[in-house]
């Protein structure tokens, strides 16, 4: 257990990708079975453990200790489990255990309990276990671990371990089952690859390259079909022998949230494609509309009317019983267009080909997309087969230009790891207010876009010209007369209830410092909101739409 | 006699009126006694300084050797008579030279334990739990969450990230006075033998506990100059807590920040600071080391100063013990 909760306790505070996948590695490597399966399942999420609640928690240390003592020590620590994990008195030495119990005990005793003695039975794990232990228990059993590692870069560690491509971790993992024994067997090299057993498997997508000015003048545009890149989110949806998975780009499952699409999958086959909300082909929702979808576990009725999801397909990977993804490009879409022809038309839509001629015909559409909810085009090789990963030359991005305002710096950060000596994280704004009397109001937070020279200096202005400092954060001067403006550059705005300004930008970065710039002539709010009223989906007209379709 | 009237606080600090004296005093006074060398207790410009002769060694290394007008060396478990008052220095196993004073008048005797722990430490005398009427303790941790694992294990989770991440740089805020030093001190005790790097903030006081017969091995200054970059990977350095946010520490490649400190047990307070790497080694004593030492020295009453003394009180309470919190100010050990 003790193990566990150190790479806890290391993978929170480890904020470099690299540095993660080396501690899983090391504990994956270090940790024998079934612990490491277990721990593995628990960062995935795939660990049911039945849920204690907080109260329930709360109510188990009070039968300990003072409660005015409990109380100071809560309202200082902040977290319920780090308390408790801190504060819980340990047994007597004559009653205390002589091993402390492993992460199998602790799961094997969770689950085997029963509903009545579940706080008992924690009551007397949280005896056993130490501090660290106790607070990698308290998290197991109140449910996320929140140590920013997803399934993705879990896997990723595992692709390490066993020196395979994650692609192949991902084709056999929703077939496998915590503590994955014959997984690490294998990436261990004691055992052959374990076989697909489950139905509906994830496969791994096919991803792009974002064009750059010179693969262009290499290309022929006959070589190319083109399509637009919806700005939803991508999805894979698989349904076979009666078992439907919708599946996100990494390979998370995320069915529960979609029971109407999962109702409408009455196929055999695995689609690629965009998960989008509104009602083909009318009506195209906002990305702020499909968020109101996404992240949630359960999904209410009303929200299923409210914000009805479909998919706009891309491709077809599986048809029936044929695995399609050696075919090429064109005969694949030839199936896709069978295929969904096939499909309840309010889920599944086709993802329309565009004709063009040339790279500036089609850049000019990349810049003037006929519908908000593009953003850009895609660039596919008519001949080439499915592959998964990111291979370079068979297909392309071609995002439309971003948005960019000038905004304010107002605060700055200090970064984390090789960032740890710089300030590096930063909070702009723009002007709100009447004239004479406005003041910054904070629209967003930015950490890159810059260079390491660039960041140099921002740093040097921001150790210049702080007023004031909370802890690893400086307040930066930014009025009228002096302030450092920041291009900012992003992908879109949406409403926001959490943000004074109402507004929340997605995928800002620094595109450009505007040492020249006056911060009076910074934007204003109303820019950012001009944006948000932006003629949406419904204003649109449809016919222009058509005609792109070839 | 009250024991308000052998010793109560006053702006300047803990005064004793029978012997005319103040202990750590904040602001300069006729007459202090020091508990210890760390700045916030020992301050200079007093007319007359009685400390162990390690804290006035340490408060000249850091003020220049006119810091007092005079100054005088208590052995410690010898008896001084100042005035009607009589004070016997004990060890407080705080850090190198740290003291507790017991100070007695008719028939009282009140121990000022300073800052102190209990934790085994080889860089300083350990702590002598002394009988007393009153005790005055300190309450930096003074709160159940406090608790403190042992040293070597922290030393162990450096070491394992050492091995773990060859090519990066270790760099480990330490305060500069006492627990830089005892880190020093582990990590030789662990079987870590390669040069330890470290800033020059630390220089001089780290010799001084070498010519006190603590072996702290092969210390190199932390500069580049006549190096490369490249040779800091897979080493240690240590400098004060505040240097790692500092421009002195881009000198380093692939660094990890980490923190030897009492405080490193609140995650939040790692992530705050930009931790990665949080070690609990403190310098004074956790939750259970204050709670047991108060019931060792068997006082009936408990005066608490500086920390977090509302929990240490209500304890005391539910202990069946008198006891107040002091309310001293100026002290300060958010570095420890």
């Amino acid at each position: 257990m003790e193990g566990f909760s150190e790479l806890l306790d290391r993978l929170v505070l480890t904020p470099s990708r690299n540095g993660k996948i080396r501690l899983l590695v090391d504990y994956f490597s270090t940790t024998p079975d079934p612990d490491r399966g277990l721990a593995l399942a628990a960062i995935t999420g795939d660990l049911n453990i039945p849920a204690i609640k907080p109260a329930m928690l709360r109510t188990l240390v009070m039968e300990r200790m003072d409660p005015v003592l409990f109380g100071y020590s809560y309202d200082y620590v902040g977290d319920l489990a780090e308390t408790v994990s801190l504060v819980w008195p340990e047994p007597d030495q004559a009653h205390a255990p002589n091993q402390r119990p492993t992460l199998a005990d602790v799961v094997d005793a969770l689950q085997s309990a029963s509903r009545s003695d579940g706080p008992a039975v924690l009551a007397r794990l949280l005896d056993t276990a130490g501090i660290s232990g106790r607070y990698a228990i308290i998290k197991l059993v109140t449910g996320g671990l929140r140590i920013g590692v997803s399934a993705r870069l879990a896997k990723q560690a595992l692709a390490e371990l066993g020196s395979v491509d994650i692609a192949e971790i991902e084709e056999v993992w929703h077939g496998l089952e915590p503590p994955y024994l014959s997984l690490f067997a294998w990436l261990e090299g004691g055992a052959p690859k374990p076989e697909k057993a489950a139905r509906a498997l994830f496969r791994p997508v096919m991803l792009s390259h974002a064009v750059e000015d010179s693969d262009l003048a290499k290309m022929d545009p006959s070589d190319y079909a083109a399509e637009w890149k919806w700005d939803g989110i991508r999805v894979q949806a698989v349904s076979e022998g009666g078992l439907c998975r919708l599946y996100s780009r990494t390979g998370d499952e995320i069915s529960g949230a979609f029971p109407d699409l999962l109702d409408a999958m009455d196929f055999t086959g695995a689609l690629d494609g965009e998960l989008l909300v509104g009602h083909p082909p009318e009506y195209t929702g906002s990305f702020s509309e499909l968020q109101q979808r996404l992240n949630r576990k359960s999904v209410s009725p009303k929200m299923r009317e409210r914000y009805p999801v479909f998919i706009r397909c891309y491709d077809i990977l599986q048809d029936g019983k044929e695995d399609v993804r050696p075919l090429p490009f064109l005969e694949r879409r030839a199936r896709l267009v069978a295929f969904v022809a096939q499909l309840e038309p309010s889920r599944f839509d086709l993802s329309p080909i565009i004709s063009f001629s040339n790279w500036e015909d089609l850049d000019d559409m990349r810049r003037h997309p006929p519908h908000p909810v593009i953003e850009g085009v895609m660039l596919k090789q008519k001949t080439s087969p499915y592959l998964a990963g990111r291979p370079k030359g068979p297909w392309f991005k071609w995002k439309r230009d971003p948005h960019t305002i000038d905004a304010v710096l107002m605060y700055a950060q200090r970064g984390h790891g090789k960032r740890s000596s710089f300030y590096s994280d930063y909070t702009f704004g723009v002007w709100s207010g009447p004239e004479g009397v406005e003041e910054l109001v904070p629209v967003g937070k930015a950490y890159f876009g810059f260079t390491d020279e660039e960041l140099r200096q921002i740093d040097k202005y921001v150790r210049d010209n702080t007023v004031e400092r909370f802890g690893p954060v400086r307040s930066v001067r930014a009025d009228k007369r002096s302030g450092l403006v920041l291009e900012i550059a992003f992908e879109g705005l949406n409403r926001s209830t959490r943000h004074r300004s109402g507004v929340a930008m997605r995928f800002p970065r620094i595109s450009r410092l505007r040492w020249d710039k006056p911060s009076a002539e910074a934007d204003r709010i109303e820019t950012l909101q001009a944006l948000l009223h932006e003629p949406n989906v419904a204003h649109h007209a449809q016919g222009e739409t058509d005609t792109l379709i070839s | 006699m009250r024991p308000s009237e052998l010793l109560c606080p006053r702006p300047e600090g803990l005064y004793c009126g029978p012997g005319d004296f103040f202990i750590d005093p904040i602001r300069p006074v006729n007459r202090a006694l020091i508990t210890h060398g760390h700045s916030d207790h020992a301050r200079s410009g007093h007319g007359s300084v009685l400390a162990t002769q390690e804290t006035l060694d340490i408060m000249g290394l850091r003020y220049g050797d006119d810091f007092a007008g005079t100054t005088q060396a208590a052995t410690l478990g010898e008896t001084i008579a100042i005035k009607d008052a009589s004070v016997t220095f004990h060890p407080a196993g705080h850090v190198l030279g740290s003291a507790q004073i017991a100070v007695e008048h008719a028939g009282l005797r009140i121990v000022v334990s300073g800052d102190y722990k209990r934790q085994p430490d080889p860089t300083c005398a350990p702590f002598e739990p002394i009988a007393c009427d009153v005790f005055i303790t300190e309450a930096t941790f003074g709160l159940p969450v406090f608790r403190h694992p042992p040293d070597s294990e922290e030393i162990g989770r450096l070491l394992k990230s050492v091995s773990q991440f060859p090519e990066s740089t270790h760099l480990v805020g330490a305060y500069a006075l006492g627990k830089a030093q005892r880190v020093m001190r582990l990590l030789r005790d662990a079987g870590f033998d390669r040069p330890i790097y470290i800033h020059g903030a630390l220089a001089k006081l780290s010799d001084y506990y070498q010519s006190r017969g603590i072996d702290l091995g092969d210390l190199r200054p932390a500069t580049i100059e006549g190096g490369r970059k490249d040779d800091f990977a897979g080493s240690i350095v240590i400098g004060p807590p505040s240097a790692f946010a500092d421009r002195w520490a881009r000198r380093f490649p692939e660094p990890i920040a980490c923190f030897a400190s009492g405080w490193m047990r609140i995650r939040q307070r790692a992530k705050q600071r930009g931790v990665e790497l949080p070690l609990i080694i403190s310098d004074h004593s956790d939750w259970d080391e204050l709670t047991e030492t108060i019931q060792e020295t068997g006082a009936g009453e408990v005066w608490v100063t500086h920390g977090r003394e509302e929990a240490l009180v209500r304890w005391c309470e539910l202990s069946r013990l008198t006891a107040r919190p002091l309310h001293l100010v100026g002290y300060e050990d958010e570095a420890e």
